[in-house]
């Protein structure tokens, strides 16, 4: 059996808590706050207390989807990327770039939108990308 | 924040606004019940009477959509007991004259019919703000969500400004934001007037410095914000879509505007963890990794960048967002996305980000936290804002002038909604509802309304309603409670069966695109 406890910090709000993952063998079984955190220490709230609880939900995605006659069917990696990358290039070289639109994500890392906004403006071609800042 | 968490409980005198602290951001209103019990002041300003209220020294209820002639009510009579701060104004501000001669029309007696707040309490919040040595101002989305939202945070900066309560320790004009890195998305230039660090995507210049880097042209014109790429879709002129962790179906205005411009696109492309209502929508669905299977960095609301580590292996097939992007821009010829780790991208973004150039994963590695501006590899980044100077130099004062909601109450829709947020979940509800102890607790929305507008209407706990407006209908249980007044309806976010976004209007603040979720009308009636 192995057990870890990785420092990481809360996805909900914009506080910024730190905890530390319980995993077991491959499974989340629980949290810890961390009290030497300069915001929380050792506190966390309702939301932050169950952060663990649904990364492991059996509704999550596990493969990619396409659209097939109005069903979305499951599909594999290179067919997605094949799919969105020759529609994406069809509408940019037809229309323009600003004929596309990104929405990039509060939830996800600095790391993650810097690439969105990247990828927006130097591959797609469009100023067009925003997230849910105001929301 | 202009300042920090930490700093809030060496405070004299914190003043909330628009913000339901113990339900949104409960560890920080620990450090303000802290700040309490150290001596502060607090002051209290919402239309709902929220948990904070209880233990304000002074607690203001206020007419949704008036904050700007609260601030300037505020300010009159702050300037006329000489409450200001004479030589901060002289040494670290412009425009004090225009301020002044605006205010000057914001009487007490007037103020006080605008806002419903007595002249009493309005003279009572003045002094205990304006006499502090280290006041802190605390807001949310009661301030922002307005169609004078930028105005709003403008007159909370006048404030701020006029009694020399910024630039020091325990002082500031402190948005509480609301989602984790919110304020790391805005800084990455996830928005389309900037690039990373706020820095204008029209500027030629530093549009250069990125293309350099990149070794790809960018175009120059600023792009559409939400709203309106939403807008373009629904007309048929933005043809092509990807949205990211993100679900607009539930958390956009006037959802049936969104469905109708999502349905229009002739390529949708969702990334996400699980298929939420706007998944369901897609040509092309690619799921998406959680924040315990991938690193990076998120930045918290008082600017600290924060590790985010890797605990799990990816669920299935999914992948980090990093590595979706990554594989899908080579997919299209873009042969130089071949970052091999988060540290790599944070390298880049340093590279190219004043305020970030400092910050590294090595360095976090090694236990600093570091918040921005951090401008070198040496440097402890830095806990308060305009500590010497201003971006622009002189903090400017703006005069400004009160102007109503779009859309008020009227004899067709008699209630005025306002809608946010519960305790118990968390924005759209595609985490926070997969969570079986959170269900538990709200298992779906409810409508608040005051018990003498649910006894006119014969409503009683529970009883069924439909609340419309000009956009559509939701149907949902009622909740009486005295935490809002006569009049004035609220309803949380978070739930897609009773999705309050129906109801909303699509109107903005004309500078920051901001939909004015605080103030709708609309009517109730029982559900046959």
């Amino acid at each position: 059996m192995n057990e870890d406890f990785v420092l990481t910090t809360c996805p909900f709000c914009g506080t910024g808590c730190n905890f530390y993952l319980q995993v077991l063998d491959d499974q989340l079984v629980g949290l810890i706050p961390s009290k030497g955190h300069p915001v929380n220490q050792g506190e966390l709230c309702v939301l932050g207390r169950n952060a663990h609880q649904f990364v492991q939900h059996p509704d999550r995605l596990t493969r990619p989807l396409i659209r097939k006659n109005g069903e979305l069917l499951e599909a594999d990696w290179s067919e997605a990327y094949q799919m969105i990358a020759k529609g994406f290039q069809k509408i940019r070289d037809e229309d323009g770039g600003q004929a596309l639109g990104v929405l990039s994500s509060a939830k996800c890392t600095n790391e993650d939108n810097y690439l969105i906004m990247k990828f927006a403006r130097s591959v797609l071609q469009t100023n067009n990308i925003d997230h849910c800042a105001r929301l | 924040m202009t300042n920090s968490i930490g700093e809030i409980e060496n405070s004299d005198c914190i003043l909330v606004i628009g913000s339901n602290t113990t339900g949104q951001h409960p560890i920080i209103s620990g450090r303000i019940m802290r700040a309490k019990a150290n001596g502060a002041r607090l002051i209290v300003i919402d239309p709902r009477g929220i948990p904070l209220s209880q233990y304000a020294d002074c607690f203001a209820r206020i007419q949704p959509g008036t904050n700007v002639a609260l601030a300037n009510g505020l300010l009159h009579i702050l300037f006329e007991k000489d409450l200001i701060d004479h030589d901060f104004i002289a040494n670290r501000t412009e425009n004090i004259d225009e301020l002044k001669a605006k205010v000057r029309e914001y009487t007490p007696e007037k103020v006080s019919r605008i806002t419903g707040i007595s002249p009493e309490t309005l003279q009572e919040i003045a002094l205990l703000y304006g006499r502090a040595d280290r006041a802190m101002i605390l807001y949310a989305m009661g301030i922002t969500q307005h169609l004078t939202g930028t105005d709003n945070v403008k007159a909370l900066s006048n404030l701020a400004l006029a009694t020399g309560n910024i630039g020091r320790p325990s002082t500031g004009v402190n948005p509480l934001r609301g989602q984790n890195n919110v304020q790391g998305a805005c800084d990455m230039g996830a928005l389309p007037d900037v690039l990373t660090a706020y820095k204008k995507v029209s500027d030629q210049a530093e549009r250069k410095r990125f293309e350099d880097r990149w070794q790809a042209s960018i175009p120059d014109t600023p792009g559409l914000a939400l709203g309106e790429m939403m807008n373009k879709a629904a007309e048929g002129t933005l043809k092509g879509m990807l949205v990211i962790g993100e679900n607009p179906m539930l958390s956009d205005p006037d959802s049936g505007h969104v469905k109708k411009a999502l349905e229009a696109l002739d390529l949708l492309v969702v990334q996400d963890m699980f298929l939420t209502e706007t998944a369901q929508l897609a040509d092309v669905v690619l799921p998406a990794c959680s924040f315990a299977e991938k690193s990076g960095t998120f930045t918290n609301t008082e600017r600290r960048v924060q590790l985010v580590r890797q605990a799990l292996e990816p669920q299935g097939l999914s992948k980090p967002d990093w590595i979706i992007i990554s594989e899908l821009a080579r997919s299209m010829g873009a042969d130089d996305f071949t970052y091999e780790s988060p540290a790599e991208i944070m390298q880049e973004i340093a590279a190219l980000t004043p305020t970030y150039a400092g910050i590294s994963h090595h360095r976090l590695e090694s236990g600093e936290s570091l918040q921005w501006p951090c401008p070198d590899e040496t440097h402890p980044g830095t806990p308060y804002l305009h500590g010497t100077t201003f971006p622009r130099g002189k903090g400017l004062f703006f005069a400004l002038d009160h102007i109503p909601p779009a859309e008020l109450p009227d004899e067709d829709y008699p209630f005025l909604l306002s809608t946010g947020r519960i305790p118990f979940h968390f924005h759209g509800g595609s985490m926070s509802r997969k969570i079986e102890r959170l269900n538990r607790e709200a298992p779906t929305g409810q409508v608040d309304i005051n018990p003498e507008d649910a006894e006119r209407l014969g409503l009683e706990e529970g009883t069924r309603v439909t609340v419309s407006s000009r956009r559509g209908a939701i149907s949902l249980p009622v909740r009486v409670s005295r935490e809002v007044d006569p009049g004035i309806v609220f309803i949380p976010m978070h739930f897609a069966e009773c999705g309050v976004n129906t109801l909303t209007d699509t109107r903005v603040d004309p500078v920051s695109k901001i939909p004015s979720l605080k103030v709708s009308a609309v009517k109730i009636e029982k559900t046959d």
